[in-house]
């Protein structure tokens, strides 16, 4: 019998709010533990929580961003659980009237090689409620310690339809949603530093069977690759245990991914699931959300990637390959459109930035951290469209560019200033070149034999010798023109 | 004697410099130092740190800098309302070593007027009581006789002003707490309108129904501590954007004839026969001022405790989760894993009372009685202020009395929750509703007991409510009579 997987996820989004969801404490990652705290972060005696608008607003644009029904109220609500990663024994949080319902997230599966796109799919949302964010618990032998910093962060939580089918279709969604999130600067879903964290419900069924089977839960899956390899896992126990004729050994319960040893425990079963005695935040007033508001952040609202992606591809022309890497990166894709409007010339900016620019990016990063990012770095939009535009112009030539892209990289200077400084002008003086040429000519007789008997390509042969003796400024249409004309004399 | 003024009086006083602020400071000191052994109505105090901050008021005023009729006045706070640098107990052992590292918003605004912080004052624990016998730490007694109770959860704010201990207090009302000790210590005692007072650093018990509040010897004291604690604070989202007016000022403005309600349902079973000639009497007294006495109804008052006691302990049961021993809580030293160390931090720090509501609140709000419970609960609260808001659409206020009866023998009901509770009948549908209410000395029953007369008014109605308590404190001389200590 063949069987099918269903997965929902439960992704936990970190947005990118300047103070934490309820005080006016400062977040950012990676300070001291404990240190970004105040009374109303640690929940002190008397103290009251005040909503951050940014928070509202950031949430609005996720759901405009995937097409949600956004409430007209949001409303607040605690959820009561024990626990010591949150200081009130109760987290504030959206029971029954999220702020976002509905939507869909555009995904783009794996294609049969990296250059091959691969089929895109249109996953459902069930809804995106707004919530805090608990402190960091770190466990020891007989003691555990509290890091407060994250408590009180802002915090989406974004649940799917059980509709997808696939481990590759479950990172692909991620993948997206880290796109499409980045670009709208809601989140910067580095899942490294936990600002993006995955649940995923999991069972199986037998091919055409329309019933769902008895799902599982995988918690904080912190990783694109274990996302994939505790989906794969929890496929293949369940399909194992139906194949064994046990299928009543799968139970609704809690399982925690273990990545080092690439396996999954059962951490609770459905009888110890809680019971969280929501009711309404009596701390906090209902935000009303108008059609101004949506409107005001309606028109901040960025391209979606596979949009943008598309338009690359069918109106700019540009291969597959490029399109992907500047669709994946929202700041390059920025950055490419900016140079578009500067020269007109699609594919050769993007040769330059997917190619030259993410080199000398990933080369300028220290060892080990990936690359520097683009808003870092001393090239702006205008260089690589003055580049492109130099090479357009006939002042160098394409191989002079590529050449010179790694000082403009490191000083910051514009192109045209380094050509002119190192006398890098392309050579346009005809009489000259045309004395080079017959020179190149005369010194390969061999070459010229080939050429006349049809080979084509043996014309290359003069081009060496031309370009050293011009030291690389030779313009390269002129002298493939004047060496077809003098051979053909 | 000095202790003895009302807090106008003192600030005439101090305005007119024939007293200092140190003056009249030491004389609270000196009459808390004596009584303070039969009342106990401070958990603590600092007489050095009065002292000084009088002294500042001093220095102040000398300068021609006096930041206003408040400036030099010892003001006592009931141990729920957060002073950065003191402990906060709430009447809890659960917070024992505890100590607010934060001013609470009244707190900060009594601070800018100048007010001398004269102590923290006893209550019952975490504001659940109306005795103030549910005080981890000592039983405050009734000034008037000493084997009473002096009324709570604000008793020991009570007490003090009616002990001469200190003019004025600040309490806090979640169902009765200031107006109900008010009325049984023969002073006066207001609870605003829900908003107008910032909750911020009041330790929360039941936050959708408490306010922070002053109690005084005069409607005018009340007023002009009001004045000063009152008003929006970005802190707490449930705080009012509204002009406060001057208090005090609408005490002489604002003459009436008023048309005043008297509903029926609070002269009913329960009530004792004391009690009610008193009230009753109040309200002869406003018929011959030519006010309009009109028979209204609040169909739904006796839903009021019922309502009340499911609202106020499901907010409860979880406002109190933070004490678990884990950050700055009370910590069982028997504890062997976390499970063990909340229960056994909760369970041996928190008292009966508490941990009866924290029950209460936590089955109300549990699958399957939510809707039951706390939905139906609040949509009869719901009710319950359309009741109020009826009847303001023929009158101006509402007069009832206070408490059902007059202060109760220490330890007479302490055995008997349900009997506490209706201790409260008369006060808590103002909560619920969240308009204001004050209580006022209209008399002693025949053991010389107060009795109080309770004015309930428009939202946001607090001026009128206190002109019409102010008329009737300028033609009697309750709130001048002296308990004998």
């Amino acid at each position: 019998m063949q069987y099918e997987a269903v997965i929902g996820l439960e992704v936990h989004v970190q947005l990118k709010t300047k103070t934490k969801i309820f005080s006016r404490v400062p977040y950012s990652y990676g300070a001291p533990v404990n240190t970004l705290t105040d009374p109303v972060v640690l929940s002190l005696p008397g103290t009251l929580p005040v909503m951050n608008k940014a928070a509202i607003d950031k949430m609005i644009t996720m759901g405009l961003m995937f097409d949600c029904n956004i409430a007209e109220i949001c409303k607040w609500d605690r959820k009561n659980y024990w626990y010591p990663d949150s200081p009130k024994n109760y987290q504030i949080s959206q029971y029954d009237q999220p702020l976002c319902e509905g939507g869909e997230v555009e995904i783009e599966l794996p294609g049969s090689s990296r250059n091959v796109m691969g089929e895109h799919k249109t996953i459902e949302l069930t809804r995106i409620h707004l919530e805090e964010d608990p402190g960091k618990l770190s466990h020891f032998r007989d003691y555990s310690l509290i890091d407060d910093n994250r408590t009180g962060v802002a915090l989406a939580e974004l649940v799917t339809e059980p509709c997808l089918r696939s481990s590759d279709e479950a990172v692909a969604f991620i993948k997206a949603l880290a796109v499409s999130l980045a670009a709208a600067d809601v989140s910067d879903c580095d899942m490294e530093k936990g600002q993006m964290r995955c649940d995923a419900n999991v069972s199986v069924r037998p091919v055409g069977d329309t019933e769902f089977g008895i799902r599982t839960e995988m918690k904080n899956l912190n990783s694109t690759s274990n996302v994939k390899a505790a989906i794969e896992y929890e496929i293949r126990r369940q399909v194992r245990l139906c194949e064994q004729g046990k299928k009543a050994e799968i139970v609704q319960e809690t399982r925690r991914w273990n990545a080092d040893k690439g396996y999954s425990i059962s951490m609770r079963s459905k009888e110890d699931s809680h019971d969280y005695r929501y009711f309404p935040d009596p701390d906090l007033m209902p935000v009303k959300v108008d059609e101004e508001w949506k409107e005001s952040l309606r028109k901040l609202l960025p391209e979606k990637p596979y949009n943008r992606q598309r338009r690359y591809m069918d109106d700019l022309g540009l291969p597959y390959t490029s399109a992907s890497v500047l669709v994946q990166n929202p700041e390059l894709g920025v950055f490419f459109d900016e140079a578009v409007r500067n020269c007109g010339k699609a594919k050769e900016c993007a040769n330059f930035i997917v190619n030259d620019l993410m080199r000398e990016l990933g080369n300028a990063a220290p060892e080990g951290e990936g690359s520097l990012p683009l808003h870092e770095s001393k090239v702006s939009s205008k260089h690589i469209a003055e580049l492109v535009g130099l090479i357009d112009q006939g002042v160098i030539s394409k191989q002079i560019a590529q050449d010179i892209f790694g000082d403009m990289f490191l000083s910051g200077d514009m192109p045209a200033k380094i050509v002119e400084a190192k006398g890098l002008k392309q050579e346009n003086n005809s009489d000259e070149l045309e004395q080079i040429c017959s020179d190149a000519i005369a010194g390969d007789p061999v070459a010229v034999e080939k050429f006349k008997s049809g080979n084509e390509k043996a014309i290359n042969a003069f081009k060496g010798p031309i370009m050293k003796a011009t030291r690389g400024k030779a313009n390269p249409k002129m002298v493939d023109e004047i060496l077809r004309r003098l051979l053909n004399q | 004697m000095l202790y003895q003024k009302s807090a106008t009086e003192l600030s005439e006083l101090l305005k007119g410099k024939s007293i200092s602020s140190v003056e009249l400071t030491q004389a609270f000191i000196e009459r808390t130092k004596q009584v303070e052994p039969k009342i106990q109505a401070f958990l603590n105090y600092d007489v050095e740190d009065a002292l000084t901050q009088a002294k500042k008021s001093d220095e102040r005023r000398s300068k021609g800098e006096s930041l206003g009729d408040l400036d030099g006045i010892p003001v006592g706070i009931k141990d729920v309302i957060s002073v950065n640098g003191s402990s906060l107990t709430c009447g809890s052992k659960i917070l024992k070593e505890f100590v607010s590292p934060y001013d609470a918003h009244a707190v900060e605004q009594l601070k800018s007027a100048g007010a001398v912080l004269w102590g923290r004052l006893n209550m019952d624990e975490f504001a659940m009581g109306s005795s103030t016998e549910n005080s981890a730490y000592k039983t405050t007694s009734n000034p008037w006789n000493t084997e009473c109770i002096p009324g709570g959860s604000s008793g020991g704010s009570a007490a003090a002003v009616a002990a001469g201990e200190c003019p004025l207090t600040l309490g806090t009302d979640t169902g009765g707490s200031i107006r109900q000790p008010a009325s049984l210590c023969g002073v006066v005692g207001l609870k605003p309108t829900y908003g107008l007072v910032s909750r911020y650093g009041m330790v929360a018990y039941a936050s959708s129904l408490e306010q922070i509040g002053p109690l005084g010897r005069s409607v005018s004291d009340v007023a002009m501590l009001l004045k000063n604690i009152a008003g929006h604070d970005s802190r707490d989202s449930t705080s009012y954007k509204i002009d406060i007016p001057d208090y005090t000022a609408a005490l002489k403005e604002q003459k009436g004839p008023w048309k005043l309600g008297i509903p029926k349902e609070y002269f009913a079973e329960g009530l004792d026969s004391e009690v009610a000639d008193a009230v009753k009497k109040a309200i002869d007294f406003y018929k011959a001022q030519g006010c309009e006495i009109v028979d209204v109804s609040l169909p739904h008052t006796e839903l009021a405790i019922p309502v009340y006691y499911i609202v106020a302990t499901a907010e409860a049961s979880s406002n109190l989760a933070r004490y678990d021993g884990v950050r700055y809580s009370y910590r069982s030293p028997d504890a062997t894993d976390v499970v063990s160390l909340y229960s056994k931090s909760r369970g041996e720090a928190f008292g009966e009372e508490v941990k009866r509501r924290i029950i209460l609140g936590t089955y109300v709000l549990s699958s399957g009685y939510y809707d039951a419970y706390y939905l139906r609960a609040q949509k009869v609260r719901t009710l319950i202020r359309d009741d109020f808001m009826k009847a303001y659409e023929q009158v101006d206020a509402i007069l009832t009395p206070t408490s059902p009866t007059t202060a109760f023998k220490l330890g007479e009901r302490k055995a008997d929750p349900l009997s506490m509770y209706l201790a409260d009948i008369y006060t808590i549908s103002a909560n619920l509703a969240g308009i204001p209410g004050m209580s006022i000395p209209c008399g002693f029953n025949s053991e010389n007991l107060p009795v109080g007369l309770q004015l309930l008014g428009k939202p946001y109605g607090e001026a009128s409510l206190m002109a019409i308590a102010h008329a009737f404190e300028q033609a009697h001389d309750y709130n001048k009579s002296y308990p004998t200590l």
